[in-house]
């Protein structure tokens, strides 16, 4: 089962020129402002007019690896209680007034980050700073909202990973990959932990992290960087900045020596299926270029099709079901790729595997093709196109950049680096990256005894 | 690190035929850019069109009826078999060569099967429009069904089938679907079984391709920096040689405009899970209903997608017994259904089922209070222009309101639509379509639950 993917880090401009190779007279992308209140609150404007709607977002440079380790799913419960009220604005008040002018909020928590954001119609925004501001410093949290949500959050963490299998797995190979790192531990937390989280404890991380010189503002849509700065200012810019935040520095990882393997067993499997994860470079800790060749190595891998893994196990061998690979590069610290495989049924998770690594073989020995280098490039620069179409997504692309230690510059000039990566890099980085002793191997099985001795 | 984790389940409002008042809600003149252009092409397909050169692609959506409700009664899940298969290989093309063009241009074409429908997206970056739609036309014209494609995604369904068996939710709604419509097309599952999914061969998708995927029941929406004259060219060349007429296969006397059954019951499926996994259900309303509106309203004040439904305060908000908790309106061709889900805890099960036939009763006694009313008209007009703001959803949007006979001034005729709905409206399609109860379907190890 593949790890949810996103193809993080795209951008939107100055591409489409060498787009495909040919050339473009049409059209560039959205004129970004990027510019920083007095308070600290750092604001990207990414105007799109087609439409009379407008994203507006708000992310903190806070996330599940920011947690004191006993509290995990503490960045996660806290998202929730934003919407339990301030003293302006008692609880439901903002939901409520979204819900009736018709506009969508949600809210998000990663490892790196947590977000809130609504949509609506473009004359909305004003007040949507001015309830997003005061929630910013004035929550307020009593017992009597807190306990209830606490046991929402642990209905969650029963309907995202307790009732489903893969999900347990993923979890047990994140904190067997991590073998330092606070990546290791789920978003969502433990549910030991979970269950005794406080409002005190809720209130102390908020004070910590929740402070304007700590935020990035995104408002995508049908407005200038001229009216969103002025609002901004008589918003966002009278709150005042809690406190100085502490440089994000978390326990890096060792060196690795030893590959892992996690077995999980449940009755409830029908399909056995590996997968693998590798510690690999993010945006942030990978040396320039480094990242984007991992991100072209994945796609030609696994993504689609006409990937290797998909072409030589599902096609041509006919061992496998599916088979996949993927990288998730906006991380502060060092992330995964992962490569999957579902076999068929008379095919082993051993035998699997080791057709997986076969593949993975040939890449890191015989590199890659011409054409598939030319075809993931091409894929990967049109995502930046595509994106173009959606203000949500180019909000999103922004706002994970720049909380995880990107800049508007790296997304901007993202698809000129990808069409620098060249075959040679790809290769290398197969050998370099393929190394099972930065690994965790997962087996999805239903029943222990039905994982073979590997030789 | 990029799992996230939303604060509100993704249960999607079935709002595709509801597409609000842009103008009404927008004075700009940015508003003007949803005007529709209805045109007929050279070999006489209508489409619907919105210009759009602000990016350079082109997106394309179409529909054809017949869904799964036209897969033979003991072949489940040929439409979406034949679905699958439609880009594994065409004309000339092999499924690897296919998929080679396709990638190489950073096209997207992909087909999903409904009940009733067979849809279809193709997007393109606008200097690759003439491939995009020439793969397209070979894909709905020539598709080749070669052995290995068919076996190769043939194990990929059933794989799926496979996973699916111990899914709860899958369970829960298919449990819900069989139970209502006991030997109807609705009632199977729209994927098949693992058994009718081994029994479909070549010949019955290329049957089925060519009963259904014709002409005129054809819908078309594109939007894009295109103009009608290309938009008709394009439109023609990939679906102009498609047979002119369906074959679909007429539903018996007895199964058409049907309600569903097992309103009362609640049906328990034993699974070890911590968390129970609950569908329910009652009657629902069709499109074409004079009520359907104050339909429409009453139910978004009931379990509408917003954090603000009385389901959603109470079940979520006031007592944390689930993380989501959502009901909707489902109309279908000869039936309509209120449809919801949620899931919760062993031991709280009993209590969220109780609480929610509590509310439905409520609401079929009382209706919404007029302050309820309200708040859910202005929802439904505001919340139009975010259901706009791709490409992707106005040509989904273009092609819903076709299927749903809505006419092209829809959009300029639904704020009033909503506007003349009475609170008195709202109360007597509430008593007609909840004051029978709930079927309610139960996956999971509840306690103290009981099936009735």
């Amino acid at each position: 089962m593949p790890y949810p993917m996103k193809h993080a880090m795209a951008a939107t401009f100055a591409l489409l020129g060498a787009f495909g190779g040919t050339s473009h007279a049409s059209s560039s992308g959205p004129d970004i402002a990027h510019f920083t209140l007095a308070n600290g609150l750092e604001v990207v404007v990414i105007p799109d007019h087609r439409t009379p709607v407008i994203t507006h977002m708000v992310w903190y440079r806070v996330g599940a690896a920011d947690e004191t380790p006993g509290k995990s799913g503490l960045a996660h419960f806290l998202e929730h209680l934003l919407f339990k009220g301030t003293k302006k604005n008692p609880q439901g008040l903002f939901s409520q007034t979204v819900a009736t002018i018709g506009g969508q909020e949600n809210a998000f928590t990663s490892s790196d980050y947590t977000g809130y954001f609504q949509r609506t119609s473009r004359e909305h925004l004003k007040m949507l700073m001015e309830f997003e501001a005061d929630r910013m410093t004035g929550l307020v949290l009593t017992d009597d909202v807190v306990k209830p949500e606490l046991q929402v959050v642990l209905e969650e963490q029963n309907m995202r990973v307790a009732n489903n299998p893969g999900a347990r797995l993923s979890e047990q190979m994140e904190a067997a990959l991590y073998l330092n790192h606070p990546y290791g531990r789920p978003i969502i937390g433990w549910r030991q932990e979970i269950e005794k989280l406080t409002s005190e404890d809720a209130l102390a991380f908020y004070r910590r992290f929740y402070t304007p010189n700590n935020a990035v503002l995104i408002v995508a849509g049908d407005v200038t960087a001229d009216e969103v700065k002025k609002l901004a200012e008589a918003t966002y810019g009278q709150v005042a900045r809690v406190t100085e935040v502490a440089p994000r520095v978390r326990p890096q990882e060792p060196v690795h020596e030893a590959p892992r393997t996690v077995t999980l067993a449940d009755p409830r499997v029908r399909e056995p299926s590996v997968q693998r994860y590798y510690l690999v470079p993010s945006y942030t800790t990978a040396k320039p270029g480094e990242s984007e060749t991992i991100e072209v190595l994945a796609h030609i891998l696994g993504r689609g099709s006409n990937s290797r893994l998909y072409q030589k196990l599902v096609v041509e061998k006919g061992v496998a079901v599916n088979a996949s690979a993927g990288y998730s590069g906006s991380a502060l610290d060092d992330t995964r790729m992962y490569v999957a495989g579902t076999p068929k049924s008379g095919i082993s998770l051993g035998q699997m595997e080791d057709a997986i690594d076969g593949v993975l073989d040939e890449v890191a020995q015989g590199g890659v093709t011409a054409e598939e280098l030319d075809r993931a490039k091409t894929r990967l620069i049109a995502d930046a196109v595509y994106a173009q179409d959606n203000q949500g997504t180019l909000a999103r692309w922004y706002g994970a950049a720049l909380t995880t230690g990107g800049s508007v510059d790296q997304v901007r000039t993202w698809p000129d680096r990808i069409r620098a990566v060249t075959a040679e890099q790809v290769r290398d980085a197969a050998r370099r990256w393929f190394d099972k002793r930065r690994s965790v191997t997962g087996y999805l099985v239903k029943e222990l005894q039905s994982v073979e001795k590997r030789s | 690190m990029i799992v996230h984790w939303q604060r509100a389940l993704g249960v999607a409002l079935r709002c595709g035929a509801l597409a609000l008042i842009l103008a009404a809600l927008a004075p700009q003149p940015a508003a003007a850019t949803t005007k529709i252009e209805r045109f007929i092409t050279p070999a006489g397909i209508e489409v619907w069109l919105v210009r759009d050169p602000a990016v350079p692609l082109i997106a394309l959506n179409f529909a054809f009826r017949g869904g799964s409700a036209q897969d033979p009664a003991e072949k489940a899940g040929t439409a979406n078999m034949m679905a699958s298969l439609l880009d594994e290989g065409a004309g000339e093309l092999d499924a690897t060569a296919f998929h080679e063009r396709i990638e190489r241009k950073a096209i997207e074409l992909s087909l999903t099967t409904g009940r009733e429908t067979i849809r279809g997206t193709l997007r393109t970056l606008k200097e690759n429009q003439d491939e995009a739609f020439d793969l397209l036309r070979l894909a709905l014209n020539a598709p080749r069904f070669d052995a290995s494609a068919v076996e190769r995604i043939r194990a990929q369904i059933i794989s799926r089938l496979q996973r699916q068996s111990t899914n709860p939710n899958e369970i829960a709604s298919r449990t819900w679907w069989g139970t209502a419509f006991p030997g109807h097309p609705y009632g199977r599952p729209m994927n098949g079984t693992v058994e009718s999914v081994a029994s479909i061969t070549a010949d019955d998708m290329r049957s089925y391709l060519k009963r259904v995927l014709t002409r005129d029941t054809l819908k078309i929406g594109i939007v894009g920096d295109i103009d009608a004259a290309t938009a008709g060219r394009l439109v023609d060349r990939a679906f102009a040689t498609l047979p002119a007429q369906s074959t679909l296969a007429p539903l018996a006397e007895a199964l058409r405009n049907v309600t569903p059954q097992g309103i009362g019951r609640l049906i328990l499926v034993d699974l070890d899970v911590p968390q129970a996994v609950v569908t329910f259900g009652g009657l629902g309303i069709k499109r074409s209903d004079p009520d359907f509106m104050s339909a429409y309203l009453m139910s978004h004040v009931l379990g509408g997608g917003s954090f603000t439904s009385r389901l959603y305060r109470e079940i979520r908000e006031k007592r944390g017994l689930a993380y989501g908790v959502s009901s909707n309106l489902i109309w279908l061709d000869h039936s309509a259904v209120t449809l919801g889900g949620t899931a919760t805890r062993s031991d709280a099960t009993k209590e969220t089922i109780e609480l929610i036939e509590a509310e439905f009763a409520r609401m079929a006694k009382e209706g919404p209070t007029q302050e309820e009313l309200d708040k859910a008209k202005t929802y439904l007009k505001g919340s139009f222009a975010l259901g706009l703001d791709t490409s992707t959803k106005i040509a989904n949007q273009l092609v819903s309101m076709q299927l749903d006979n809505l006419g092209i001034d829809y959009i300029e005729r639904r704020s009033a639509l909503i506007d003349a709905v009475t609170l008195a409206d709202t109360k007597r399609v509430a008593k007609r379509l909840l004051g029978d109860g709930l079927l309610v379907a139960v996956v999971g190890k509840p306690q103290g639950v009981t099936p009735r």
